[in-house]
């Protein structure tokens, strides 16, 4: 039997804080090389699962195998991880080299091959010329590669990263979005990578366990997670979701009619497979905002469902508009549409329009 | 980018005043009257003779002034070592304590200024004598068998100064010690370093401005301190304060006492300088730019 490179083995992971579970049966596999990312609010116990990884925090049950080896009672610095910390953690009395050959030079690596491997990571983090400056001397920016430079130099199995990017203002968040990705890519190692940014962990992750509450609520790559959540707080959390809630009627094979609940209106949805949903269960859609449609002509395509409303805020935000429509009394839509159309004003404040969507755009999640 | 904060214009000078009216008349004036006095004589019944000489300064080279300062000098580094290695453990506990339990702590270790230091001195004496409760206890425990003369010593001088001073290095090393960041302990811990090398790498060189500090604040005082020594030490251990308040007070000897009181001084200001430099900023100022 061909076994699959895991790298990290999480088996029903318990922490307890006082009364409350921080983390609560966690159990996950992180395979070699994978961008794994932990995304969730805070309080989520994300960073609990991520020091106990660490070996910061014990695990009060479960277990935590790193490449096949149990982590029972091993001290940090004793483990084939290293930690990116969120406030960087860099030794203000070190230099930049001194910070980065810390770890080898701890591990008893011999000397000529200290200088060579601090060299090799500070180009990989495109910081070979600040090799004599202190930490303080350098910008943000420059404090994060360092300290990826300091985790990579030892060549772990595993690089943590607790929030990398959050110090960091938006446009250079960004750019090490891509860069991270591409030093992982060029490392070769597993990152696991705790965030509460969902762009971050969409746009780096190769898989992302979406956690709430201490639960794995979700694990799937991005693609997954944003298109076809498992469930309301996944939709919500990633990215911006409309829900219409119903009553499931008239199912006809994979088809149903959803009966608003609280507006007199229905549209047809698609029942997903393996569904458990009956005539008269409750059932909530969700659609992204991109996958709507603005019209204000009643004529719709094939397949083409709809809801009717009235514009009541247009958001301009440069590359698109988003339009706050209005289809019921308590039911407000989210419509993102492409600046695509150079010249028009859009759509007014006021104006009677029909959202639209295609029928299979429509996530259906049973409650 | 630096953010320069100025509120208004520059504070305007006089502000100094009070404290610059109060420090030299009272500090700085007195200062120079005592390095003039250094070099003048004394007269036949105690009173000042304005002559210049440096007799005072070559009668200092006399081997017993050489033995009493050398003393005084083991004596208050012996004082800042102890005070040291209890200090910091101490003063560590506290820095990583919940933060409701610091001040408790804090206020601990400043009970004992609640009670006056001569007071305290006393209860010394009670304690170390030789029919005292040390003794006592040690007896009755079958640890000695004969009671040992631990008052007027140098041991019993070296207890009551380690009492007296150990909250000014305690906290220095507080302060010092709560400002290092604890990730950075995490950090080392998770980059292969023992607990002794986190210790050795990563907390003491931070702590060192406070390390500093808190032997400046001891060192100095126990070189000079004249209290602590005639109490608990008695005839056979002098040290260079009580040599000095002999002079001034006993033999009426002023110019001598002023020259010992310089040669003090200069000691103290060369500690001064080591551990100034010991305690410079690790991270040098912000380049502007």
């Amino acid at each position: 039997m061909a076994e699959q490179p895991t790298s990290i083995d999480i088996t029903s992971l318990v922490k307890r804080h006082g009364a409350t579970l921080a983390v609560d049966h966690v159990s996950l596999t992180v395979q070699r090389g994978e961008f794994f990312s932990l995304l969730g609010p805070s309080g989520a116990g994300k960073s609990s699962v991520l020091r106990m990884i660490a070996g910061f925090e014990a695990p009060d049950e479960g277990t935590i195998r790193i490449e096949g080896r149990s982590m029972e009672g091993v001290p940090p610095n004793r483990r084939p991880v290293n930690l990116v910390f969120q406030s960087y953690a860099l030794f203000p009395h070190l230099t930049v080299a001194e910070n980065v050959s810390f770890g080898p030079r701890m591990q008893g690596v011999p000397q000529g091959e200290i200088a060579s491997r601090v060299r090799a990571s500070l180009d990989m983090v495109k910081l070979s010329s600040k090799e004599e400056r202190l930490p303080s001397q350098l910008s943000g920016g420059e404090q994060q590669r360092v300290a990826l430079a300091r985790a990579l130099v030892n060549r772990p199995a595993v690089l943590l990263l607790d929030e990398p990017l959050s110090a960091l203002d938006q446009q250079l968040r960004q750019e090490m979005q891509v860069e991270l990705k591409s030093i992982q890519e060029r490392a070769g190692c597993t990152f696991v990578c705790v965030t509460h940014h969902q762009e971050e962990a969409l746009t780096m992750s190769d898989r992302v366990a979406v956690m709430q509450q201490g639960r794995v609520l979700q694990i799937g790559c991005p693609q997954d997670v944003y298109e076809s959540p498992n469930s309301i707080f996944v939709a919500r959390f990633i990215g911006v979701s409309n829900e219409l809630r119903g009553i499931v009627r008239r199912i006809e094979g994979k088809r149903a009619v959803l009966q608003a609940q609280d507006f007199p209106g229905e549209v047809q949805i698609l029942l997903p497979d393996g569904t458990t949903l009956h005539e008269g269960n409750v059932a909530t859609i969700l659609l992204r905002p991109e996958r709507l449609r603005l019209s204000t002509s009643a004529q719709s395509l094939s397949g083409e469902q709809s809801l009717a409303g009235s514009v009541e805020k247009v958001l301009y935000s440069g590359s698109d508009r988003r339009y706050l429509v209005r289809c019921g009394e308590r039911l407000v839509w989210n419509v993102r549409v492409p600046n695509d159309e150079s010249g028009r004003n859009g759509l007014q404040r006021g104006d009677a329009v029909h959202v639209r969507w295609q029928i299979s755009d429509a996530v259906v999640l049973s409650e | 980018m630096k953010i320069s904060v100025s509120v208004g214009r520059a504070p305007s000078w006089w502000l100094l005043g009070p404290g610059l009216v109060w420090m030299g008349l009272l500090f700085v004036v007195p200062l120079c009257l005592m390095f003039v006095i250094s070099f003048a004589g004394r007269g036949t019944y105690g009173g000042i003779v304005w002559s210049f000489s440096l007799t005072n300064y070559l009668d200092l080279l006399h081997p017993l002034y050489a033995r009493i300062l050398g003393q005084s000098i083991l004596l208050a580094a012996g004082t800042t070592l102890l005070c040291l290695t209890m200090g910091f453990p101490l003063a560590y506990y506290i820095a990583r304590a919940a933060p409701r339990r610091q001040g408790i702590w804090l206020l601990l270790v400043m009970i004992p200024f609640w009670t006056n230091f001569l007071v305290r001195t006393y209860a010394w004496m009670f304690i170390l004598r030789t029919e005292g409760l040390l003794n006592t206890v040690l007896l009755k425990l079958g640890v000695i068998s004969s009671p040992s003369e631990l008052l007027y010593s140098n041991t019993a001088v070296m207890i009551g100064l380690v009492y007296g001073y150990l909250p000014f290095m305690v906290l220095p090393l507080y302060v010092a010690l709560e400002r290092v960041d604890r990730t950075l302990v995490e950090a080392a811990w998770d980059l292969y370093a023992t607990r002794w090398t986190v210790f050795r790498r990563i907390i003491l060189p931070l702590a060192k401005p406070g390390v500093a500090a808190g032997c400046l604040l001891v060192f100095i005082p126990s070189l000079g301190a004249f209290l602590t020594p005639d109490l608990l030490g008695g005839a056979r251990s002098m040290m260079i304060g009580n040599l000095i308040q002999h002079e001034f007070l006993v033999a009426r000897d002023w110019p001598l006492g002023a020259a010992i009181s310089c040669l003090l001084m200069l000691c103290v200001v060369g500690m001064m300088r080591w551990s100034l430099r010991a305690a410079k900023p690790l991270v040098p100022p912000e380049s502007e730019s």
